[in-house]
């Protein structure tokens, strides 16, 4: 358990480097490191899915979404969550996005290995639809441009205050999600990615686990949402669109799935390839998409894997094939 | 709403279905054979429809380049899954594919951020990307891969990675330009039939989705490679136990899956455009049709096809709102109750 200790000491000395880092550099890691993290949450919702439960749910995005156009559609059109009431707003995300997702659990839950990523691709193209068609209340299109901030004592508009407190959120977001997983409700969801039916034998209710996990998962998404609206200042399509839920699965991987950490690493990296790379070179998508590539073909354990990988590399023991459970459980159900 | 514009609803909607077949067709053949959820399918159709507007803009001959895009894309499609999803055997041809890659954009990277090493010449960068390639090779054959063959989600996220890669390609080829893929006058014509202007560029859809889809029944029920493609959809490893080349088939189902979704891109170049995001537009209408009519048939595709056509033009014209909602929550119900899709077989 010392080693365990190591880890916890280690992350939390990493997140005081970044907060003290981060604000003293420029505006544009500011705001990079923000929406990394509003999305890093998102991530980890993911991660609480595929990683700890052996769900690979495409559909994250519609949490995400619920969550972004609820705080853009209540701060434009009745100018609510701008003060105060954005504590309000967080509350009513996070239960927006844990109500979705008890709707959409009841269809998606019972659905196992590629069924389950079909239909939660499906729910989320849903609720795509609605935000690209419905344009009397999300603006279609053209998304809906915020106003501004909130202003509660605290003026969110400036930047590195606003960084502060997303910064705050993503480490509650992350310390609650660990305690989470560390329950034993947190290890019985391990135990449904290892081998369902033996927990089923045992007596659990695989079912209701992975419902309440689906749940929380979607809860974290809608605070993804809510804080990454007023990050972007905008809320289109873009926001719920295949390729959100997409990226976020792919983080998680590229990280290393089962590990709350590599869900923040991954979500770092490919913020900090895609936006500050791009400012660099036109073909940086060519460096993000070879990265995925090359994660999944050799690094199926992802960047979180490598020093395990090393360890074995050293210790000379014949390389027992390093799958990752949760894609390990994936391929040994039967179809 | 009279008769009038049920009728004229009902034939663009069965059009627009003749569309969706082609694509459909190929990604549920493709799932049902392989287990794999190819979500750059959607870069097929699109790159389909780029290589036949290379093809027009180089030979000015519409009709050469529905079959040129739709083989170049096959053979793309190919590569693909030779060397990336089923890749035993190639294993060293792969890793020497990712190192070229590899090496080439460490010499762009030289080439952007230290030009005086460069001095512009191609040998230097051709010089520099061969070191990058070498030593990555050397890397990479290092690393012992964890096979990908029986592992869903990886193979899944994959052909997302490849997707990506496609889009960005497609990007610096042929720009972000919105184009159009004109095809000969006599085809895009209208003609009266009871006082209804019909198009015929919809009719030669409708035809050419028919004719395609009888050729592939055929082909499936009638021929021995048909016969063993069926077998291998109902149980590849049973189908392994009796002698059928399940990895060949695979190759061949991939193969046509893509030249299907590339000749869906050409003929839709016309009616839809060509422009950067049409793959992911497509992808999820194919997916719709694949999981309305069951993963691995075909017959399953043209229901699936026409359904998807006709619940997309009749959402637009008569409840424009929820017109995606009305697409894909019928997509939703049918997996909960049903997983394999209506006409799938578990």
């Amino acid at each position: 358990m010392a080693s365990q200790k190591l880890k916890i000491l280690a992350v939390i000395v990493a997140l005081l480097a970044l907060l003290y880092i981060v604000p003293q550099s420029g505006s544009f890691v500011v705001l990079l490191a923000t929406r990394a993290m509003a999305f890093a949450i998102l991530a980890m919702s993911v991660d609480l899915l595929l990683g700890f439960t052996g769900l690979s749910s495409m559909g994250q995005a519609a949490y995400f979404g619920v969550g972004a156009y609820l705080t853009a559609v209540l701060a434009t059109k009745l100018q609510f969550g701008l003060g105060w009431d954005f504590w309000i707003v967080v509350l009513l995300g996070i239960l927006i996005g844990a109500a979705l997702a008890a709707l959409f659990g009841l269809f998606a839950i019972r659905a196992t290995g590629v069924y389950f990523l079909m239909i939660t691709l499906a729910l989320g193209q849903c609720v795509w639809g609605l935000a690209y068609r419905w344009n009397s209340l999300t603006g279609g299109d053209n998304g809906i441009n915020m106003t501004g901030r909130p202003n509660f004592g605290l003026d969110l508009s400036n930047d590195v205050t606003f960084f502060y407190l997303v910064f705050a959120f993503f480490s509650v977001s992350l310390f609650m999600l660990y305690v989470l997983v560390r329950s034993p409700f947190g290890r019985s969801l391990e135990g449904i990615r290892e081998r369902e039916l033996r927990m089923q034998i045992l007596g659990y209710n695989t079912w209701l686990h992975k419902y309440i996990a689906f749940i929380i998962a979607g809860g974290f998404g809608g605070l993804a949402g809510v804080l990454w609206a007023h990050t972007n200042g905008h809320v289109s399509p873009e926001t719920v669109v295949l390729t959100t839920s997409v990226d976020a699965l792919l983080m998680v991987v590229l990280g290393g799935a089962g590990t709350l950490v590599g869900a923040i690493l991954g979500a770092g990296i490919v913020f900090g390839l895609r936006e500050y790379l791009s400012t660099l070179v036109p073909w940086w998508q060519y460096v993000l998409g070879g990265v995925y590539v090359l994660t999944i073909l050799y690094l199926p354990m992802g960047l979180m894997g490598i020093p395990s990988l090393v360890r074995q590399r050293f210790k000379g023991r014949p390389k027992e094939a390093g799958a990752n459970m949760a894609t390990k459980e994936l391929a040994s159900k039967p179809s | 709403m009279n008769t009038q514009f049920w009728i004229v609803q009902i034939f663009n909607g069965v059009s627009y279905g003749a569309l969706l077949f082609l694509v459909g067709s190929g990604l549920s053949l493709i799932f049902g054979v392989m287990r794999i959820v190819n979500l750059s399918h959607g870069a097929y159709f699109l790159w389909g429809g780029y290589i036949a507007l290379s093809v027009i803009w180089a030979t000015g001959s519409w009709a050469l380049s529905l079959p040129l895009a739709a083989l170049a894309v096959a053979l793309i499609g190919i590569a693909m899954e030779r060397l990336f999803l089923r890749s035993a055997g190639l294993e060293w041809l792969r890793n020497a594919v990712i190192a070229v890659g590899i090496g080439v954009l460490i010499s762009l990277a030289v080439n952007t951020r230290a030009p005086q090493i460069m001095g512009g010449g191609w040998v230097q960068f051709v010089l520099i990307a061969a070191i990058g390639a070498l030593a990555a090779y050397a890397l990479l054959s290092r690393i012992a891969v964890v096979p990908i063959d029986n592992d869903v989600l990886r193979q899944v996220l994959l052909t997302v990675g490849f997707a990506f890669l496609f889009q960005q390609a497609a990007l610096d080829i042929w720009g972000g330009n919105n184009m159009d893929i004109n095809p000969p006058a006599e085809l895009t014509r209208s003609i009266q039939i009871a006082g209804i202007y019909v198009p015929l560029y919809r009719v030669f859809m409708i035809a050419m989705a028919f004719v395609i889809g009888v050729a592939l029944w055929l082909a499936m029920e009638k021929t021995r490679m048909g016969a063993a493609v069926r077998a291998t959809v109902d149980d590849a490893q049973m189908a392994r136990g009796v002698g059928i080349d399940t990895n060949r088939i695979s190759m061949f189902i991939f193969a046509l899956g893509a030249f299907l979704a590339a000749l869906g891109g050409v003929i839709g170049g016309a009616f839809l455009g060509v422009y950067p995001g049409l793959d992911f537009e497509m992808l999820p209408l194919a997916f719709a049709v694949v999981i309305i009519g069951g993963m691995g048939s075909l017959g399953g595709a043209a229901i699936g096809a026409l359904a998807v056509g006709l619940a997309d033009n009749f959402g637009k014209a008569l409840f424009p709102e929820l017109s995606y909602f009305t697409l894909y929550a019928p997509m939703v119900l049918i997996l909960a109750i049903k997983p394999v899709g209506l006409f799938g077989r578990e």
